[in-house]
C-alpha cells in the first residue's frame, strides 16, 4: 500500500516535472519562514525532497516571517519583490490579501487533490480563510506549566491561570490582546459561543481587561515565541502561553519538568502566501513547488518533525512517528481528539476589524 | 556699517560700488565651494534626506479615500454628519459605481484597512461588500438579457459605445483615465482601442461613464481586447438607470437604436434601482452615521488625523477632541521616553566619567589595554548583551541567586529587577556607556596634567584643583557624550522591548509596532515626526543654554 503510494507519488512527480519543463521556470527560490524547529520541519518534509527531484533548483531561506507584512509592503513600494513564497499566520495572510500584497489563487487549480481524490478546496475545507492563503498546519496557542511548581494538583482548566491562590507565581502571556482577551472573558463567566459578541462591545472589552487586571502584577509579557519555553526552563514562571510545538520541544526533546494544559487552547493556522506581482518564470516555479509541498504526503511528513497538525484532512491518517525520538506524534497534535476536547476557535474576521481598536485599549491598559 | 561716505559710495577700481564688487567676488567663491561639495550634498539628499522626508510625508498624506471613492467623496460633501440620518440615495449611487471599480481593481480592501484605524468594523464592511456588489440590480439585468441576448454580446456593446470614426467624447475619456491612474497607480494614458461616442455619452451619460471605466480596466489591467469582453454588471446597471430615468432614445439612430428603445419599454415596468437598499441589504452598517461620518472626515487628501492620534486626540465631526481615557497612551510614552533617556544619560555620566579619567591619566600601554575592555562590548551583538542582562537580572538569575546565597534576600522575596524600568535603565546604560566614555576620554586627553599640578602648587587642595581647574575643561566631553547618549536612547527599541516589560518600553516600541504589525505607517510617521521635533527642540535648547561650540568629540 505504502510502496504503491510512493511509486505513484514519484511517477506523478516525474510526470509533473516533465510537463513543467516546457514552461520557463526560474531556478532560484527565496522561501520565507520562521526559523527554528518549524523551518527545519519544512526543510526536511518538502524542501529537501523537492530539491532532490529538481537538482537544478536552489532554495534560500529568509527567516523574516515575523516582519513579513511590513517587509512585503516595503518591497512592493520599491517595486522589487525578492521573495517567492512566504510563510505567515492566517491573520497576516488576510491583511496581506486586503493590502493587495498577496496573490489570490484558485485552490483546485493550484493545489494537488488529496491522495483519496478529494479536490483541494474540500480537503482543506474551511481552513482556506482567505483567497490568498494556502494552509499548511494547524497549531494552537496553549499553556505549559512547571510540574515541580504546582504541587499535587496540576492545573487542568484555563481559568487556573487566573487563580493566584492555588497557583501563586509568575505567568507569561503574549503582549497583545488576541487570545488573552478571549481567555479572560471565558474565565469571567462568558459562554464560549458568546465571547466575540461580548468582546465586540466597549463594556465587554473593559470586562476582559478588568479580569486580566487581577493577575497583571504577576504577568511577564512575551513577544517572541521562544520566550515562554525559556522562562519555563529557567523556572521564572509557573505557567505561560505559547505555541504547542514549542512546548512539545521543551517537554519531549529537552526533557524539562513541564507539562501541557489542553484546555481552551486557541486554534490557529499557518500557511503560505505567494507575493503579488512575481515575474512569470518565478511564479511558475513557485506554483510547481507549492503543489508539491502541500500535497497529502508532504503535509503528513511535516508532522514527523514538529507537533503541528497537517491542514489537509487526508493527511491526518498518515501522521506517524517522530523522526528522531520515535514516539507517536498523533497524541501531541492539537487536532488529536483527546487534546481537542475543549478548544477555542479564533475568529479572524473579528480581529481584522477590532485589532486596531482593542490593541489601543490593551496597550494603554498595559502601560498604566 | 555703511558703505557710503559723505562723498557717495566707495568705488572699486572698475567703477562699480565696492560693496557690490565684493559681494560678487564672494559669491563666486561660494559657488566654487558649493560645486566642490555638490556630489556629497546630492548623495546625502538623495539617500538620506529624501527617504526621511518621504516617510514623514505619510503622516499627513491621505489621498486613498479620495482616489478610491472619488465620486462618493464629492456627493458626501453636503451631508450633515451631526444629524442622525444616513446620507441620501445619490451618495449610495456614487458609492456603488466607485466601489465596483475599486473591487475589480482590488483596491477597496486597502481603503477598508485605512479607515479601520479610525472606525472599527470598516475593514470587514469593505471586504465583504466588494464581493457582493455583483448581485446588485440582478432582476433588471436579467430582464434586459432575457429581452435580447445582444446585451450579453461583447461586440454589440462595443459597437454601441465606441466612437469608431465618429465624434468621440475626449473629455470623458481623459477624466476616466485620470481616475483609474489615481486608483491603481498604473498609467492609464496608453492606447486602449476604445473611445466613447459623443452622442451616446450625451444620451446615456452613466452608461458611457461606466463603460469607459470598464474599457480602461480591461485594456490596461487585464490586457484584453475591449471589443471581446462582456461589460461588467456596473455597466448594465448604469444602462438600466439611464433608460429608466427617461433618456430620449427616440432621437438616436446609431447602432443598437432598436435594442435601446425595446429595452427602455421593457424596463419601464421594473422597479427603479435603489442603491441604498442594495447596500443596506449587504450590511446594515452602511446605514450607520458613524461610518459615514468617518468617511467624510477623512475624505480630504491631507489630514491632521495621524498627528492628532499621536497626541491622544482624534478628529470628531466638530473638530479635534481628546480620545477616550482608556485609549490615551502616546503622551505618556513620550514623557516616559524623555524621562528615562535623561536618567540613562545621567547614569552614563556618573559611571563614564571616572573610567574616562583613569583612561586619560594612565600610561599609554595600560590605557590601550583598558580601552579594549571598554570597546569589547561594542563588538558584541546588541541582542547578546541584552539577553545577557536577562540572565543576570531575572528572579532566578545570577544576581538574585548570589543575594539569596549570601542571605541578604529571602528565597521567596527575590528582587524584581527586569521587565520594568529598572531593567531597561541598567541594560541601556551598559550598552550606551562607550558612547559616553569615548568623547570624554578624547577631551580629557588634551587637558595637560601640568594644570592640576599648577593649581596645587598655588595652594588648592585635591577637590578644589579638580572642581575649579580640571572639571570645567572636561565639560565639552560630557556635553558631546550626553548628546550622543541621549539622542541614541530616545530612539532605542530593541532593548526596551526585551527587558522593558510594560513599564519600561519607549515610544519607539509603538512606532515599531505600527510599522511592522498594524501597518499604520501614517501614525508611525506622525509619532516619528514628533520625536524628531522634540530632539531638534532639545538640541536647540542645549545650544542656547550650554552652547554647541562647547561640544567636542575629540582633541
Amino acid at each position: 500500500m505504502k510502496l504503491t503510494k510512493i511509486l505513484l507519488a514519484s511517477t506523478s512527480l516525474t510526470l509533473a516535472a516533465g510537463l513543467v519543463q516546457a514552461q520557463e521556470m526560474a531556478n532560484d527560490m527565496t522561501l520565507v519562514s520562521w526559523g527554528g524547529a518549524y523551518q527545519s520541519s519544512q526543510q526536511n518534509a518538502y524542501v529537501a525532497p523537492y530539491l532532490e527531484a529538481n537538482p537544478d533548483v536552489t532554495a534560500v531561506w529568509d527567516e523574516s516571517s515575523a516582519e513579513a507584512v511590513a517587509k512585503l509592503r516595503a518591497m512592493n513600494e520599491a517595486g522589487n519583490i525578492t521573495w517567492d513564497l512566504v510563510d505567515v499566520v492566517a491573520s497576516d495572510a488576510i491583511r496581506l490579501c486586503d493590502e493587495g500584497l498577496a496573490m489570490e489563487y484558485d485552490p483546485d487549480e493550484l493545489l494537488a487533490p488529496g491522495d483519496d481524490g478529494t479536490p483541494a478546496s474540500d480537503d482543506f475545507g474551511d481552513l482556506i480563510v482567505s483567497d490568498c492563503f494556502i494552509p499548511q498546519i494547524v497549531y494552537s496557542t496553549t499553556f505549559g506549566y512547571r510540574t515541580d511548581m504546582v504541587g499535587d494538583t496540576p492545573p487542568t482548566k484555563i481559568c487556573d491561570v487566573f487563580d493566584l491562590e492555588t497557583y501563586p507565581g509568575k505567568r507569561s502571556l503574549e503582549k497583545r490582546p488576541i487570545n488573552n482577551m478571549e481567555w479572560a472573558l471565558l474565565c469571567d463567566g462568558v459562554a464560549k459561543d458568546e465571547v466575540y459578541d461580548v468582546l465586540g462591545t466597549p463594556e465587554g472589552q473593559e470586562r476582559a481587561l478588568a479580569k486580566l487586571d487581577t493577575i497583571k502584577d504577576e504577568v511577564i509579557w512575551w513577544s517572541a515565541g521562544a520566550d515562554t519555553p525559556q522562562l519555563l526552563a529557567d523556572g521564572e514562571i509557573v505557567m505561560g502561553s505559547t505555541y504547542n510545538g514549542r512546548l512539545f520541544s521543551v517537554i519531549e526533546e529537552q526533557d524539562q519538568p513541564v507539562a501541557m494544559l489542553w484546555d481552551a487552547q486557541v486554534f490557529d493556522l499557518d500557511g503560505w502566501i505567494i507575493p503579488a506581482g512575481l515575474p512569470e518564470d518565478r511564479l511558475a516555479r513557485v506554483k510547481d513547488f507549492v503543489r508539491f509541498a502541500t500535497d497529502t504526503q508532504r503535509l503528513a511528513d511535516q508532522a514527523k518533525y514538529i507537533s503541528y497538525g497537517p491542514a489537509r484532512a487526508s493527511s491526518a491518517p498518515l501522521v506517524g512517528e517522530h523522526a528522531e525520538l520515535g514516539i507517536k506524534m498523533a497524541p501531541h497534535m492539537p487536532t488529536d481528539p483527546e487534546n481537542a476536547k475543549n478548544t477555542f476557535l479564533y475568529n479572524y474576521e473579528f480581529w481584522a476589524d477590532y485589532r486596531d481598536d482593542i490593541d489601543a485599549k490593551f496597550q494603554a491598559w498595559l502601560a498604566k | 556699517m555703511s558703505d557710503t561716505t559723505q562723498n557717495g559710495p566707495v568705488l572699486a577700481a572698475d567703477g562699480t560700488p565696492l560693496k557690490r564688487s565684493l559681494a560678487r567676488a564672494l559669491r563666486m567663491q561660494k559657488m566654487r565651494a558649493l560645486m566642490l561639495i555638490a556630489p556629497l550634498l546630492l548623495f546625502v539628499v538623495i539617500t538620506f534626506i529624501a527617504p526621511i522626508a518621504d516617510m514623514l510625508f505619510r503622516s499627513v498624506e491621505n489621498k486613498i479615500v479620495a482616489t478610491t471613492l472619488p465620486n462618493t467623496v464629492v456627493a458626501l460633501q453636503d451631508w450633515d454628519a451631526t444629524g442622525d440620518a444616513p446620507p441620501a440615495e445619490p451618495v449610495y449611487e456614487s458609492l456603488y459605481y466607485d466601489m465596483f471599480v475599486a473591487a475589480e481593481a482590488k483596491e477597496h480592501t486597502k481603503l477598508g484597512s485605512r479607515l479601520n484605524y479610525e472606525q472599527t468594523g470598516l475593514s470587514s464592511l469593505f471586504r465583504s461588500s466588494g464581493r457582493r456588489l455583483d448581485d446588485a440590480g440582478e432582476a433588471q439585468i436579467d430582464a434586459l438579457e432575457d429581452l435580447n441576448p445582444a446585451w450579453e454580446d461583447p461586440a454589440f456593446w462595443y459597437a454601441l459605445m465606441d466612437a469608431g470614426s465618429g465624434a468621440a467624447d475626449d473629455d470623458l475619456l481623459a477624466a476616466k483615465r485620470k481616475q483609474m491612474t489615481e486608483l491603481t497607480d498604473i498609467d492609464h494614458g496608453v492606447d486602449i482601442g476604445f473611445a466613447p461616442r459623443a452622442d451616446i455619452s450625451q444620451l446615456l451619460p452613466k452608461t458611457a461613464d461606466a463603460y469607459t471605466l470598464f474599457a480602461l480596466f480591461t485594456a490596461v489591467e487585464d490586457e484584453d481586447v475591449v471589443a471581446e469582453e462582456e461589460p461588467w454588471e456596473a455597466v448594465k446597471v448604469a444602462l438600466v438607470q439611464d433608460l429608466q430615468e427617461g433618456a430620449d432614445v427616440s432621437s438616436y439612430t446609431g447602432p443598437g437604436a432598436a435594442e435601446l428603445a425595446a429595452a427602455q419599454t421593457a424596463l419601464a415596468e421594473l422597479p427603479a434601482m435603489n442603491f441604498k437598499e442594495v447596500f443596506l441589504d449587504i450590511d446594515k452598517d452602511w446605514g450607520s452615521v458613524d461610518n459615514w461620518s468617518t468617511i467624510q472626515t477623512y475624505s480630504p487628501r491631507y489630514t491632521s488625523g495621524y498627528f492628532l492620534n499621536a497626541i491622544d486626540m482624534q478628529k470628531g465631526p466638530d473638530g479635534p477632541e481628546a480620545r477616550p481615557e482608556n485609549q490615551q497612551i502616546y503622551m505618556m510614552l513620550f514623557k516616559r521616553t524623555l524621562f528615562m533617556s535623561l536618567v540613562i544619560t545621567g547614569s552614563c555620566i556618573l559611571l563614564g566619567y571616572p573610567v574616562a579619567w583613569i583612561l586619560a591619566n594612565l600610561p599609554m600601554r595600560t590605557a590601550n589595554l583598558l580601552m579594549i575592555l571598554v570597546l569589547l562590548p561594542f563588538w558584541t551583538s546588541l541582542l547578546v548583551r541584552t539577553s545577557a542582562w536577562k540572565v543576570m537580572l531575572q528572579q532566578q538569575g545570577v544576581i538574585n541567586d548570589v543575594l539569596v546565597w549570601l542571605g541578604l534576600v529571602a528565597d521567596d522575596a527575590r528582587l524584581v529587577m527586569i521587565n520594568n524600568q529598572f531593567g531597561t535603565i541598567v541594560a541601556m546604560t551598559h550598552i550606551l556607556l562607550p558612547f559616553m566614555i569615548l568623547p570624554m576620554y578624547s577631551v580629557m586627553q588634551t587637558i595637560p596634567p601640568s594644570y592640576l599640578r599648577a593649581a596645587k602648587s598655588l595652594g588648592a587642595n585635591n577637590w578644589t584643583a579638580f572642581w575649579r581647574v580640571y572639571f570645567p575643561q572636561s565639560v565639552p566631553g560630557i556635553g558631546a557624550g550626553s548628546i550622543l547618549v541621549f539622542i541614541l536612547s530616545i530612539g532605542y527599541y530593541i532593548t526596551p522591548e526585551i527587558v522593558g516589560g510594560t513599564t519600561g518600553t519607549f515610544i519607539s516600541n509603538r512606532i515599531a509596532y505600527h510599522i511592522s504589525s498594524s501597518l499604520n505607517w501614517g501614525l508611525a510617521a506622525a509619532l516619528g515626526a514628533i520625536l524628531l521635533a522634540v530632539v531638534l527642540l532639545l538640541y536647540y535648547a542645549y545650544d542656547k543654554i550650554v552652547g554647541i561650540d562647547n561640544v567636542k568629540l575629540g582633541g
